[in-house]
């Protein structure tokens, strides 16, 4: 396989000297000298000094035989460029790039990056796992519709405690599939299941609904959870929401 | 977006045509260029950070124009104003000619100060210098 490689940064650096133990072929597009210099030491004839966006380069470079694209320097900008010149211009089968801002995974696949990898979103996600405790954990986003699964943590002092499912008024959507008590028991929940203090909750929700569904299983009663004052508190309001379990 | 020389007599002439006018650069310095009676709307951050563009109201906007000194900049926040904010012209700066093709082939509203300068200066040489006598 062909890989081309833009940016040498650490990144770049270790992503080539993997590709290069795996018996590919590769070649990392680098404008900054000393560093080009600095890989051409460690891992041989496998750097060019250029602008990896720039067609000219590319042309020397060979993207037009390459199978593969990395794009792997700090800026966001650059990488799309240089993925979609590829796809573009070259035909580059494949085209993967790193982003920075975890937001722009959306816009990249929408303008036809085939893959991105975030490490800013990997070692997010790393450390609310180890947090001892997250209110809100993503287990798993569906990419194709804005759905994910969720784990919430109910804490004690939740206006939820004791209550039933049936009785919690949950956003649009929103559905709540097991819950996990305190011992590791897990129960698959009915309308009449009540929600028990330290409860791990696991519930599908729509990507904009997160937040909402978090507040709502962990805010204090009067806390920020809609209609908390009212005395028909948990009661469905007219445009009551899609409720799985009736 | 960019306030350099081109953003701000841009951003002064739309004004002065009556327009609501936002105009966007990384350095709140570079808003010194706007002429005094500016009367549109100064925002301090990065054209390329979605919460930004979302911030300043890109999804309201009838358009959108990138002219910041980067040339993948302008490419990156002037393609997340047409497909994430819908907005219906989305105007880029591309210096390189190649890339400006590449995007315009994208669907982008693309200039290349580099051609358009280059054919500019060249038509000036082709035509006939001014009478022997007259300064030119």
């Amino acid at each position: 396989m062909y890989a081309i490689v833009v940016g040498g940064g650490k990144v770049g650096y270790y992503l080539a000297r993997e590709l290069i133990q795996g018996n590919n072929e590769v070649l990392v597009i680098e404008k900054d000298g000393a560093k080009c210099e600095r890989i051409a030491q460690d891992l041989g004839d496998v750097v060019l000094k250029g602008d990896g966006c720039e067609a000219a380069t590319m042309e020397v470079a060979g993207f037009g035989r390459a199978d593969m694209v990395i794009a792997v320097t700090g800026d966001d900008e650059d990488n799309l460029v240089s993925c979609q010149v590829a796809k573009v211009k070259f035909a580059v089968p494949r085209t993967i790039a790193r982003i920075n801002n975890p937001k722009n995974e959306a816009i990249f696949r929408k303008l036809g990056i085939d893959t991105t990898v975030s490490a800013t979103a990997a070692i997010l996600s790393q450390i609310e796992q180890e947090l001892p405790e997250h209110p809100l954990m993503r287990l798993l986003t569906f990419k194709g519709g804005g759905l994910e699964i969720v784990e919430v943590k109910v804490p004690p002092a939740s206006a939820v405690v004791g209550r039933r499912i049936r009785d919690v008024l949950l956003p649009q959507q929103s559905i709540i599939v097991l819950l996990v008590g305190q011992d590791g028991t897990p129960r698959v929940p009915t309308s009449d299941t009540t929600i028990q203090a330290e409860d791990e909750v696991l519930a599908v929700t729509p990507t904009e609904n997160e937040e909402t569904l978090r507040n709502i299983l962990t805010s204090p009663p009067g806390g920020s959870e809609p209609g908390s004052s009212d005395p028909g508190y948990g009661r469905p309001g007219p445009a009551g929401p899609y409720e799985p379990y009736r | 977006m960019g306030c350099g020389r081109v953003g701000a007599a841009l951003a002064s002439m739309l004004d002065q045509d009556g327009h609501d006018v936002t105009v966007l650069d990384t350095r709140a310095e570079a808003f010194r260029r706007l002429p005094p009676e500016f009367s549109g709307k100064r925002h301090v951050g990065n054209g390329i950070d979605q919460d930004i563009l979302a911030r300043i109201g890109v999804g309201q906007a009838d358009a959108f124009v990138a002219v910041t000194q980067g040339d993948n900049r302008n490419v990156m926040a002037t393609q997340m104003a047409k497909h994430l904010f819908g907005v219906s012209r989305a105007l880029c700066r591309i210096y390189d000619p190649i890339r400006e093709e590449i995007y315009r082939g994208l669907g982008l509203e693309t200039i290349s100060p580099t051609l358009v300068g280059a054919r500019l200066l060249k038509e000036t040489l082709d035509r006939q210098p001014a009478p022997a006598g007259q300064e030119s």
